[in-house]
């Protein structure tokens, strides 16, 4: 640790660091526009100027840059001083001479890092009397507002846009006054991390468009921390409501997860929450229609249905922890499903196993960044788990920060480190059967099927260890390839695998795995990554149970009176005519979920369940890590958590041996008694018994508005805030809040003198670091950490893909947006998604649909031809055209399709 | 015994003074316009409603009776609802002094009494008149940045026209 003085003050700082980061975390208020703690600096804005005196004996000094200076032990330097101030508070007078008359409709105001600057600066009377100059705005799609005028030009949003995040439709255009930040002409952002725009921008020129139609300011918002439910990854969010409904996603820091940013589909994927597809209350059927019931008479509904036979419950990998759990204590473990067919519901089981017996590291999404190799094995990681796509984005920046560290910049110098290392990548090899958006920073790709894919990972594998299985009749380019690999990732310091279960094929991730225990014997600090398909697959694999199929089975034999599915769209996951089947085996069927579906049309007794913002709960994301969400909305009854739900059925059944959970914290209490490989996920966040300085914490800022008016046209009466056993946040503004707010439970970031998302910086120990109330979560593959054993290697390394005439197969290729369930149902989200299309290989033909048979279902689909996709597959977006498509199948070519419409 | 005579003179004195109490409601006094009374919302001099839905009022009034939702229309924003509880307002003309538009307003009426508290209660209907109120000139919109029908890019007061981004000239 060095010591800078500041002000004549000493404070610690850490060397390497910049003098702007060293202020901040000294809790100095220190301007700044241009510097952001992942971007790095580059001096742009001038805002952050100091004095900095060459020792004690130097009475001058000069006015440097804080967020270009390192740090130096010893170092003296002055943000008091006279000269320093006036220089900033003229660098925001320029920045506003141009800028509009806008605060009162601005959607950053209230917010907005440029207020927060100005206010700090002290600018408070406008001198300039001249005319400003003005910009068109574009039209940049569903996602985000654009007004240019505000704009400040700190470079911020092209250099996340492009340089982050690899978008390439968004520039700066023109020159000096009138430089521009926009695409070239109007269109949606194409980039799935454009909602960042949001955040990363000091001013109001990109803004949250879903969220101005819906529009509050921050401070009339309650937050609560989140668990973003739209895939595996488990980026931590804050969910904010304001008067029963809930307004917007903002990203929540978790040092090891997601950092500062989301994806599109997490941040405007919530719109399903208010969507028309809201089941709202509990609907029986009765002659033939279902009909809205009071909740008595729904469970006296149950109590009769329980006694037609035995109770089978089908989970969901969308629900959480605690109601899978509720329902599995209402049907019994041998009668509960995870809800996953096969191969999902056994291949989600094997992930979890391999990550807790491979010899390697399971890497956080920030230790991916700093890997110095990547092998992607068979996952188009970008649509699958966004953010770990993005996070691979930056690991090939190693070579670049190793250039970097030998000629002495420091790796936040971001222009010239950019500039320095712009050739160096690091390794990065995807193989995949269609093409995948990291492509182009690849240093090799290689096409082909999912089993010739994993045969070449096998091929790594044993290229790398002589006692790992070898894979018989390889071709030459491929054991070349599989030798190349295997030496980039044995001479690397932290090589990194990525597999996954979205071909359905358990020999990828066997490969992938093969290949990382091969690295470890080597002794190499391997780490493998798997990733699963939904929020929830990590903690149903961990739960356990039957697979759908096997429910089948038992529906066949008459072993069920009643199937309850708790938040799971089995025509998702069966294609209709087994669909039938189970349904027409099934006496009675009942459905708890939030939103209406195929099968809760078809239910007998559907229960309104509260989704992620209703109500408190757990979910373990594919790195194995147990985060809570937290409740923001109190609705009435009869929206309850699906727990709730689940204990009240098996209440209405049998009282007597009926669970008694009254709270959150019962039930999470419940699940780590019953579950061993679940017991650690009470430490996950701190319970609802939690206080800091003595007080329960609070979820609504201090000067939330209009709480004597809000309700007044219904009734002038003072209401109780509702009641919240499930979270530790007080449903007011009455409470605790502060920088040492525990990370899983942080509803909203501000500081004095910092109302913008910046204020983040107060909150964490270090810029870029652990929160300062520690981090949210709580790893649960981890093991007691005494080195593991080599397992195995896996042996059934599949026979080479061959191609069939007159079939095709379909894999499953999902897409960003339209073939996550829930997030489809969101209007922003649903506004990009594009109608299904079959990618193929070039097979010479020129019509432009093909028409396919599948499980006796026939559909015509657009084609687009690839030349670089091997021959006799196609990539076909799962729960598209084909609802029920989520694992590899032999299609049917239909000969005379392509005339078809 | 002096006081007592001090008293009575004193009173004696206020025989010639001018009334200060009138007979309410028979003699109505002429209260200035500056007078803090019953809240209005005003329109701009385009007869177009004034507030643009920024909050601020909301969250300047010490007793919170201001609630309101912003709604957006071919980019201007205005209230959706706008609701004052005067059962619970003190008059005490925060808002006013936040709102950056001059669209809330007090009057100096303040005969607004009624036997149940709900009827205290003005939505935006009861609170807007068709005038501009104490301010007739200001237009926010004539100095915002924000495009609005009639008013592009570049039209607003001290506004150049927009930029040419294509344009590399100096
Ligand atoms: S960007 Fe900030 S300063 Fe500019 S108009 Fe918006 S709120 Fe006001
Ligand atoms: S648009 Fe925003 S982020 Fe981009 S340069 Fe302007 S102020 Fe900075
Ligand atoms: S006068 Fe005062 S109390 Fe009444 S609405 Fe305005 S700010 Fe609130
Ligand atoms: S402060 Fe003025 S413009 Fe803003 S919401 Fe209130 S009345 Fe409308
Ligand atoms: S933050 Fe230092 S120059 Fe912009």
């Amino acid at each position: 640790m060095a010591t800078i003085h500041i002000d004549g003050r000493p404070f610690p700082a850490r060397p390497g660091e910049n003098l702007l980061q060293a202020c901040l975390e000294a809790g100095a208020d220190l301007p700044y526009f241009c510097w952001h703690p992942e971007l790095g600096s580059v001096g742009a804005c001038r805002q952050c100027a100091v004095r900095q005196y060459s020792g004690p004996d130097d009475r001058t000094g000069r006015i440097v840059m804080a967020c270009m200076t390192p740090v130096t032990d010893g170092a003296i330097l002055s943000i008091d001083d006279a000269e320093a101030r006036e220089f900033r508070a003229s660098v925001v007078e320029w920045l506003m001479t141009n800028h509009p008359h806008d605060c009162p409709v601005c959607a950053e105001g209230g917010e907005c890092h440029l207020q927060d600057m100005t206010v700090m600066t002290g600018h408070a009377v406008r001198r300039y009397r001249f005319t400003k100059r003005t910009h068109r705005n574009q039209d940049l799609g569903p996602f985000v507002n654009h007004e240019m005028n505000r704009c400040i030009a700190c470079y911020r949003c092209v250099r996340f846009y492009r340089d982050y995040a690899g978008g390439e439709d968004l520039a700066a255009f023109a020159t000096h006054n009138d430089v521009y930040f926009g695409r070239h002409a109007d269109g949606a952002l194409e980039n799935g991390f454009s909602g960042n725009l949001v955040e990363i921008c000091p001013t109001g020129v990109f803004t949250d468009k879903p969220f101005s139609a819906v529009y509050s300011r921050k401070w009339d918002l309650r937050g609560a921390p989140s668990v973003c439910t739209h895939c595996a990854v488990g980026c931590n969010t804050i969910v904010n409501a304001r008067q029963d409904t809930t307004r917007r996603v903002l990203n929540r820091y978790h040092d090891a997860v997601n950092r500062y940013f989301l994806c599109d589909r997490g941040r405007f994927g919530h719109g399903f929450i208010a969507a028309p597809s809201r089941l709202r209350a509990p609907l029986a059927r009765i002659d033939g229609r279902p009909t809205p019931v009071p909740v008595q008479d729904a469970l006296r509904r149950f109590q009769m249905m329980a006694q037609d036979g035995p109770v089978v419950g089908i989970g969901s990998t969308r629900a959480s922890l605690e109601s899978n759990f509720a329902l599995r204590t209402l049907a019994g473990p041998a009668r509960f499903s995870t809800g996953m067919a096969e191969p999902e519901h056994g291949l989600t089981r094997l992930v979890a196993d391999l990550l807790r017996t491979t010899p390697a590291r399971n890497p956080t999404l920030h230790e991916m960044e700093s890997a110095d190799a990547v092998l992607i094995l068979g996952e188009n990681v970008t649509v699958t788990a966004p953010r770990a796509g993005l996070a691979l984005r930056q690991a090939v920046r190693q070579a670049t920060f190793d250039i970097a560290d030998a000629a002495r910049i420091p790796r936040w110098m971001d222009a010239a480190v950019r500039t320095l290392g712009s050739e160096a990548r690091s390794p990065l090899f995807i193989a995949t059967p269609g093409p995948t958006d990291l492509d182009p920073i690849a240093r090799a790709t290689s096409r082909a099927a999912p089993d010739d894919i994993a045969r070449l990972g096998f091929a790594i594998a044993h290229s790398l260890d002589p006692t790992a299985p070898e894979v018989a009749d390889l071709p030459e380019d491929a054991a070349r390839l599989a030798a190349d690999i295997a030496a980039t990732l044995r001479a690397a310091a932290r090589p990194l695998i990525v597999a996954g279960t979205q071909y359905g094929t358990a020999a990828l991730p066997q490969a992938a795995a093969a290949i990382a225990t091969a690295l470890a014997a080597h002794g190499v600090d391997a780490a493998l990554s798997l990733v699963l398909p939904d929020c929830d697959s990590m903690g149903l694999a961990l739960m356990d149970g039957l697979s759908l199929d096997a429910v089948r089975a038992l529906a066949r034999d008459g072993g069920i009176g009643t199937l309850v599915v708790m938040e799971n769209d089995l025509s998702r996951r069966l294609d209709p005519a087994a669909l039938d089947a189970l349904l027409a085996a099934v006496p009675h069927l009942v459905v708890i979920d939030h939103t209406a579906t195929p099968l809760s049309a078809r239910a007998d007794l559907i229960l309104p369940s509260a989704t992620f913002a209703e109500c408190g709960g757990t979910l373990v994301s594919t790195e194995g890590r147990a985060q809570r969400f937290l409740q923001v909305l109190f609705p009435d009854l009869p929206l309850q958590a699906g727990w709730r739900w689940a204990r009240d059925l098996a209440q209405a059944a049998d009282p007597g041996k009926a669970p008694d959970w009254q709270d959150l914290d019962d039930i999470i209490a419940a699940i780590a008694a019953a579950t061993p490989s679940l017991a650690p996920i009470g430490r996950a966040a701190p319970d609802a018994a939690y206080r800091l300085d003595g007080a329960r914490l609070r979820s609504e800022p201090p000067r939330i508005s209009g709480r004597t008016a809000v309700r007044a046209n219904i009734s002038v009466r003072d209401r109780p805030p509702p009641a919240a056993p499930d979270t530790p946040l007080a449903p007011t503004m009455e409470g605790a809040y502060g920088p040492a707010t525990p990370g899983a439970l942080v509803p909203y970031y501000q500081a004095p003198g910092w109302n913008s998302v910046q204020s983040l910086n107060r909150f964490q120990q270090e810029i870029g670091g652990p929160m300062r109330g520690g981090d949210a979560g709580v790893r649960l593959l981890d093991g007691d950490g005494t080195p593991r054993p080599r397992p195995a290697y896996a042996t059934a390394i599949p026979a080479p893909f061959a191609p069939r005439a007159g079939e095709i197969l379909l894999l499953p290729e999902p897409r960003l947006f339209g073939t996550e369930e829930l997030s489809s149902l969101s209007p922003p989200v649903a506004a990009r998604v594009e109608a299904a299309a079959l990618r193929i290989a070039d097979d010479s033909g020129t019509a432009p649909t093909i028409a396919l048979r599948l499980d006796g279902q026939s559909v015509v689909l657009p084609v687009i031809r690839d030349p670089a996709l091997p021959p006799g597959i196609a990539l076909c977006p799962p729960h598209m055209a084909l609802r029920a498509f989520t694992a590899p199948a032999w299609a049917i070519v239909q000969p005379d399709g392509g005339d078809a419409p | 015994m002096f006081g007592i005579l001090r008293t009575l003179w004193l009173t004696f004195l206020h025989m010639g003074h001018r009334r200060v109490t009138v007979g309410y409601p028979e003699t109505r006094p002429a209260l200035p316009p500056r007078y803090r009374g019953r809240i209005i919302l005003s329109r701009d001099p385009d007869g177009l409603e004034r507030c643009v839905a920024c909050n601020l009022c909301a969250v300047a009034c010490p007793v919170d009776c201001i609630s309101l939702q912003k709604a957006e229309q071919d980019g201007r924003w205005y209230p959706e609802y706008f609701r004052i509880n005067f059962s619970r307002c003190i008059f005490c003309g925060f808002c006013e002094e936040a709102c950056p538009t001059y669209a809330i307003q007090l009057t100096p009426d303040f005969e607004m009494s009624e036997y149940v508290r709900p009827n205290l209660v003005y939505e935006k209907e009861d609170l807007l008149i068709s005038g501009t109120g104490k301010y007739p000139d200001y237009s926010f919109y004539r100095v915002s940045g924000v495009e609005i029908p009639g008013k592009d890019k570049g039209e607003a007061e001290r506004e150049q026209p927009p930029v040419d981004v294509r344009s590399l000239l100096p």
